[in-house]
C-alpha cells in the first residue's frame, strides 16, 4: 500500500472539480462545463479503483486509513478508512457519478454548470459518508449531502418539485437530528471520543442501548426508506430529474442501510437483537405491502420508486437475521440495486426525454420504434424482477436462504413476493414496450443514440457481471462481515 | 475606612484607554462633521472607520493575559472583554460599510450624526463589555440604547421608522427600569453593586435569599428584553421591520455581543451562586423563544420580520449554552457551556451581518427590497450572491459545512453533557421547524423566476466585503477550531 491518501482524493477530487465547473458560469460555456464534469467524474472513479485492487481480503480491519486532527476542541478527527462493507460503495458511487454526468449530457440545457457541479459535489460528500470513521465527520457529510439533492430536485425537477424538495429535505433532517443527539450522547458516554471504532467497544446498559437504537432506527429508516416513513421517496423520485433519481436510488438509499451496519448493529448489539423482530416486521411490510402498491402505479417512475422500497426491504431483512449469508446477501442486493435501479430510472429518463411522459398509459409498442432500447430495458426489468443470472437474483436469493434458516414463515413471506416483483415489473414492461404502436408520440420515437448506448452498456456490464460471477463482490466482504457478526454476538451489557 | 485611607487614587487609565480614545474621537468627529461640505460625508465616513481601526489597535496593544480592575473596581479589562471588543469593532466596521450606500440614498440619514451615533453606541457597548459594576453596566446600556433610539428615528419622515423608534424607546425604557429595579434589590441584599463583591458576599452566604431571588427575576427580565427572548420579544419584529435596514443591521448584530457580555458579567461573574435559580428561568425563556420564534417566522412575508423572529429563536438557542453551566452545584461543565454560547453568539452575529447585508445589497434607488419576493430568482440575476445567501441561510438553519452547524453542535453537546437530553430534543425539534423558512428563502432564490431582472448594482467595497463575509461563514464551518478555542481561552482566563 502506498501512502497516497486515496479516500481523501475520492472525496475531494469531485468536490473541487465541482467548484471548477461552477466557475465556468453561464450556459454559454455549457460544453466546457460538461467536459470538465466528465473529467472530474472519471478522475474520481479512477482514484477509487486502487481501493479494490489494493484491498487486503484477509483482514476485517479498516484499510486505507487516514487520521488527522480536525477540531481538537471536541476531539473530532478527519478519520477515514474503508472495510469490506463500505469499500464497494465508494466505487459504486464514483461509477454512478460518471453515468449521471453522461445521462444529463444532451438533456440538461439550462444552468448546466450548476447541475453538474451539484452532482460532483454530492458524489464527494457521499464518498465521505461511506469512508468516515469519525461520528461527527460522518454526520457532517450525511447532512451536507442533503443540500445538493434538495437543489437538484427543486431546480431541475418536475411540476411539483418544490413540494418534493421540501418533503425530502425535512423528512431526512427529522431523522438525522435525533441521530445527532445520539452521537453527542455517545461522545459524552465514551469520555470524549467521536471515533466510531471506539464506540463499537463502548459498554452500554440496555436502556441507553434501546434509546440509541431507536434514534439510529429513525434516522436510517427515513433514509432507506422503510415503511412507514417512505412517503417522501416516491415524491422525490417522480419530481427529480433523471440524474437525481439515479443517484437517489443507487446511492442515497444505501446510506441508511449502511448506517445500520456501521452504527446500529455494532454499537447497540443487544438492542439490535431485542428489537430485530420490529425491523424484520417493518421489512416484510415493505416487501409485501409496497410490492402490491407498486402493482397499482400508473407512473413508471413511481412504480420503480415503490419497487426500490420493496427491494430495500430485503436489505434490512438480511441485516437483522444476523447470519453471514443474510448480511452478505443484503450487501449484494444493495450494490445490485444500485445498478438495476439506476438503469431503470435511466431507461425511463430515455423515454421521458423523447415523449415527455412517464405515464404507462401513454406508451405501447415502443419496441417497434426503439428495438435496441427495448432489449436493454428488458434486461434491467428482468434484473429488477430477480431473474437468475442477473445481479437482482443473487442478493434476494441469499437473503431468502438466510431467512429460511431464521424462520420459515419469514422466508416464505419474503420469497412469495418475488412473484409480485416479477408481476409489476413485467406487466409494466409489457404495457409499455409490446403491442402495436399506441399513438403518434410513440410513432415518433427514435432509438437510443451512442451516448445512451454507452450508458446502457455500463449498467448492463454491472448487472450481468454481478449476476453471473458475484465472487469478486462477495469475497471482499467476508472478513468484515464475519468480524461484524462476531462482534454483534457479544453482549455489551456489563 | 479611616480618613487616611480615603485618599484619592489615580485610576489606571491604561485599561480604559480604548474607551477614552473612542470618546475623544467620537466628539472630534462630531465637530469635524460641521466643517464637511461634501453631501456624501466621505471624510466623516472614513474618519469613523479610522477611529474604529484605531480603537482596535489600542485594544490590541493594551491586551494582557491578566485580569485588571480600575476606577475603584468598577471597570475590568480581561481577555474576554478584549476579544469581544475586537469582534465588536470588526462588526461595526462591516456594518458601516454595508450601510453606506443605503443611507446615501436617503436624504435625512445621510448626515454625519449617523456615524457619530454609531460610535457612541459602540462606546456604550464597550463599557457594557468591560463593566464590573452594575451601574457601569447600566451606564453603557443607556448610552447604547439612546444612540440606537435616535438611529432608528433618523429617517424621520418615514412613519414605520418613527413608530418603531417610539416602540423601541418605550419598551427599552421599561426594560431599563426593570433592570435598575433588579439591581437595587441586589444592592439591598448584598450592600454592594460591584460585581465581584456581590459574588463574594453571595458565596459567604451573607445575603437575604428572598430579596435576591426577587431581584434576580427583574434582572433576568431586563436581560431578556435586551436579548429579545420570549416573552420580552415583542419589540423585536416591529423594530427590525420598521427601522431603516441599515439600522436594523446594526441592531441585529453588534448589540448581541454586548448583551452576551452583560449576561456573563451579571449572571456568571456576579450571581453564579444563584445559578440554579436563573438557569431555571432561562430554560423557560429559551424553550419559549425557540418555539415562538421559529413558528412565527414561518408566517412572515417580509424578510426583515422573518429574520427578527429567527433572531428570537437564535437567542433562545444560545441561552441553552448558558443554562447548562452548573449542574447540581457542579461547575465542571461551565467553561464548556459558556464558551459554546459565546461561539454561538459570535457566529450568529457574523451570519446575521451577511444576511442583512444582502438585503441592503438588493435595496436600490431609495426602495427597500426586504420582501421575501424580492429574492425570487436571485440565482438568475447573480449566481454568486445567491450562492452566498444560500450559504448563510443553511448556516442559520444549522446545516453543515457552514458555521451555524458547529454553533448548534457545540451548544447541543453542552446540553447533552449536562444531562438535559430532553432539552436537546426540544431544541433540535424546533430547529427542524426553523429549517423550513430558511429553505423557503433558498427556494425563492433558486426555484423561482425573478420578478425583475435588473443586475445588482452596488459599490465594489460592499460586494467584496459581503463576499468575504459569506465565505467566512463557509470557511469557519470547515475550520471552526480557532474561533472555538479563542472563545474558550478568553473565558478561561477571565472568569
Amino acid at each position: 500500500m502506498s501512502g497516497t491518501p486515496l479516500l481523501t482524493l475520492a472525496i475531494w477530487i469531485p468536490i473541487v472539480a465541482g467548484l471548477f465547473v461552477l466557475a465556468t458560469g453561464s450556459d454559454r460555456n455549457a460544453p466546457r462545463a460538461r467536459m470538465l464534469s466528465l473529467v472530474g467524474a472519471v478522475a474520481g472513479l479512477l482514484v477509487t479503483i486502487p481501493l479494490y485492487t489494493g484491498f487486503d481480503l484477509q483482514t476485517p480491519a479498516m484499510q486505507f486509513v487516514e487520521l488527522k486532527s480536525w477540531i481538537p476542541r471536541f476531539n473530532i478527527n478527519y478519520h477515514l478508512g474503508v472495510d469490506g462493507i463500505s469499500m464497494l460503495f465508494v466505487i459504486l458511487n464514483s461509477f454512478i457519478t460518471v453515468t449521471v454526468v453522461l445521462a444529463g449530457w444532451q438533456v440538461i440545457e439550462s444552468r448546466v454548470a450548476q447541475y453538474n457541479a451539484g452532482f460532483l459535489i454530492m458524489s464527494g460528500l457521499l464518498n465521505g459518508i461511506f469512508s468516515a470513521l469519525d461520528g461527527a465527520l460522518f454526520y457532517v457529510f450525511f447532512e451536507a449531502s442533503l443540500i445538493p439533492l434538495y437543489l437538484i430536485i427543486g431546480v431541475w425537477g418536475g411540476p411539483n418539485r418544490v413540494y418534493a424538495a421540501f418533503k425530502f429535505f425535512l423528512f431526512t433532517l427529522l431523522g438525522s437530528l435525533l441521530f445527532l443527539i445520539a452521537l453527542l450522547y455517545l461522545f459524552i458516554e465514551s469520555g470524549g471520543s467521536f471515533s466510531i471504532l471506539d464506540w463499537h467497544q463502548l459498554p452500554l446498559a440496555m436502556t441507553p442501548q434501546t434509546w440509541l437504537f431507536l434514534a439510529f432506527l429513525i434516522a436510517f429508516a427515513v433514509k432507506v426508506p422503510m415503511w412507514p416513513v417512505h412517503t417522501w421517496l416516491p415524491d422525490a423520485h417522480v419530481e427529480a430529474p433523471t440524474g437525481g433519481s439515479i443517484v437517489l436510488a443507487a446511492i442515497a438509499l444505501k446510506l441508511g442501510a449502511y448506517g445500520f451496519l456501521r452504527f446500529s448493529l455494532p454499537i447497540t448489539p443487544d438492542a439490535a437483537h431485542q428489537l430485530a423482530g420490529l425491523v424484520i416486521a417493518l421489512s416484510l411490510i415493505a416487501i409485501i405491502y409496497i410490492g402490491f402498491v407498486a402493482l397499482a402505479q400508473e407512473d413508471m417512475k413511481k412504480l420503480v420508486a415503490y419497487s426500490s422500497i420493496a427491494h430495500m426491504g430485503f436489505v434490512t431483512l438480511g441485516f437483522f437475521i444476523f447470519s453471514a449469508m443474510g448480511i452478505e446477501g443484503a450487501l449484494v442486493q444493495m450494490i445490485s440495486h444500485g445498478f438495476v435501479s439506476g438503469a431503470m430510472f435511466f431507461s425511463i429518463g430515455v423515454m421521458y426525454d423523447r415523449a415527455h411522459s412517464r405515464q404507462i398509459a401513454d406508451y405501447g409498442g415502443v419496441i417497434n420504434r426503439m428495438p435496441k432500447f427495448a432489449a436493454f430495458f428488458m434486461l434491467f426489468a428482468m434484473a429488477n424482477a430477480g431473474l437468475p443470472a442477473t445481479s437482482g437474483f443473487v442478493g434476494e436469493f441469499m437473503v431468502i436462504l438466510a431467512a429460511v434458516d431464521h424462520h420459515f414463515w419469514v422466508a416464505f413471506a419474503a420469497a412469495s413476493t418475488m412473484v409480485v416483483g416479477a408481476a409489476y415489473t413485467l406487466w409494466m414492461y409489457k404495457r409499455v414496450i409490446f403491442g402495436a404502436v399506441a399513438n403518434h408520440h410513440v410513432a415518433e420515437l427514435t432509438d437510443i443514440n451512442r451516448r445512451e448506448f454507452l450508458i446502457f452498456v455500463l449498467f448492463a456490464v454491472g448487472v450481468i457481471g454481478m449476476g453471473v460471477y458475484p465472487q469478486p463482490f462477495t469475497e471482499v466482504m467476508h472478513s468484515s462481515v464475519n468480524e461484524l457478526l462476531r462482534h454483534v454476538a457479544l453482549s455489551k451489557i456489563q | 475606612m479611616t480618613l487616611a485611607e480615603m485618599q484619592f487614587q489615580m485610576p489606571d487609565l491604561r485599561l480604559a484607554s480604548a474607551e477614552i480614545f473612542m470618546l475623544i474621537m467620537a466628539s472630534f468627529i462630531l465637530l469635524l462633521d460641521l466643517l464637511v461640505k461634501d453631501r456624501k460625508r466621505t471624510l466623516t465616513f472614513f474618519a469613523t472607520q479610522a477611529t474604529l481601526v484605531g480603537t482596535a489597535l489600542v485594544t490590541f496593544a493594551t491586551t494582557s493575559g491578566d485580569v485588571g480592575y480600575t476606577f475603584s473596581n468598577m471597570y475590568v479589562g480581561d481577555l474576554f472583554s478584549d476579544l469581544l471588543k475586537l469582534l465588536l469593532y470588526l462588526t461595526v466596521i462591516v456594518v458601516l460599510f454595508y450601510s453606506r450606500a443605503y443611507i446615501l440614498e436617503r436624504e435625512q440619514m445621510a448626515r454625519g450624526e449617523y456615524y457619530t451615533l454609531a460610535l457612541f453606541a459602540t462606546l456604550g457597548m464597550m463599557v457594557m463589555i468591560s463593566a464590573n459594576h452594575f451601574l457601569t453596566i447600566y451606564l453603557g446600556l443607556e448610552l447604547l440604547s439612546l444612540s440606537l433610539y435616535a438611529m432608528v428615528a433618523m429617517n424621520r419622515d418615514s412613519v414605520p421608522a418613527t413608530e418603531a423608534a417610539m416602540k423601541y424607546f418605550v419598551l427599552g425604557a421599561l426594560a431599563s427600569g426593570l433592570l435598575l429595579y433588579g439591581m437595587s434589590m441586589i444592592y439591598g441584599a448584598t450592600g454592594t453593586l460591584e460585581i465581584s463583591a456581590v459574588a463574594e458576599r453571595l458565596y459567604l452566604g451573607q445575603a437575604d435569599r428572598t430579596i435576591l431571588i426577587f431581584g434576580l427575576v427583574f434582572l433576568v427580565s431586563g436581560i431578556a428584553f435586551k436579548l429579545g427572548v420570549v416573552p420580552f420579544h415583542m419589540w423585536i419584529p416591529d423594530v427590525y421591520h420598521g427601522a431603516p435596514t441599515a439600522v436594523t443591521l446594526f441592531i441585529a448584530t453588534a448589540p448581541k455581543l454586548a448583551a452576551f457580555a452583560i449576561v456573563i458579567r451579571m449572571l456568571v461573574s456576579g450571581l453564579i451562586v444563584l445559578a440554579k435559580d436563573w438557569q431555571a428561568m432561562l430554560i423557560l425563556l429559551a424553550v419559549l423563544s425557540m418555539a415562538i420564534g421559529n413558528i412565527a417566522a414561518i408566517g412572515q412575508t417580509n424578510l426583515k420580520r422573518m429574520l427578527a423572529y429567527s433572531a428570537i429563536s437564535h437567542m433562545g438557542f444560545m441561552l441553552l449554552g448558558l443554562v447548562t453551566g452548573v449542574v447540581g452545584g457542579d461547575g465542571r461543565f461551565a467553561l464548556n457551556a459558556y464558551s459554546s454560547a459565546m461561539f454561538y453568539v459570535v457566529t450568529y452575529v457574523l451570519t446575521s451581518a451577511g444576511t442583512f447585508g444582502m438585503i441592503l445589497l438588493l435595496a436600490r434607488g431609495g426602495l427597500e427590497s426586504d420582501a421575501l419576493d424580492d429574492f425570487k430568482g436571485l440565482n438568475k440575476r447573480s449566481p454568486w450572491f445567491a450562492g452566498l445567501m444560500m450559504m448563510m441561510m443553511f448556516s442559520m438553519a444549522g446545516i453543515p459545512f457552514f458555521v451555524g452547524f458547529f454553533a448548534k453542535f457545540s451548544v447541543l453537546q453542552a446540553v447533552v453533557a449536562a444531562g438535559y437530553l430532553w432539552l436537546a430534543i426540544v431544541a433540535v425539534f424546533f430547529s427542524l421547524i426553523g429549517c423550513y423558512y430558511y429553505l423557503r428563502v433558498v427556494k425563492l432564490m433558486y426555484f423561482d423566476e425573478p420578478l425583475n431582472t435588473m443586475p445588482i448594482q452596488a459599490p465594489a467595497d460592499m460586494k467584496i466585503l459581503l463576499s468575504v463575509n459569506g465565505l467566512a461563514v463557509a470557511l469557519l464551518g470547515i475550520f471552526p477550531q480557532t474561533l472555538m478555542s479563542l472563545c474558550a481561552f478568553s473565558l478561561l482566563h477571565s472568569l
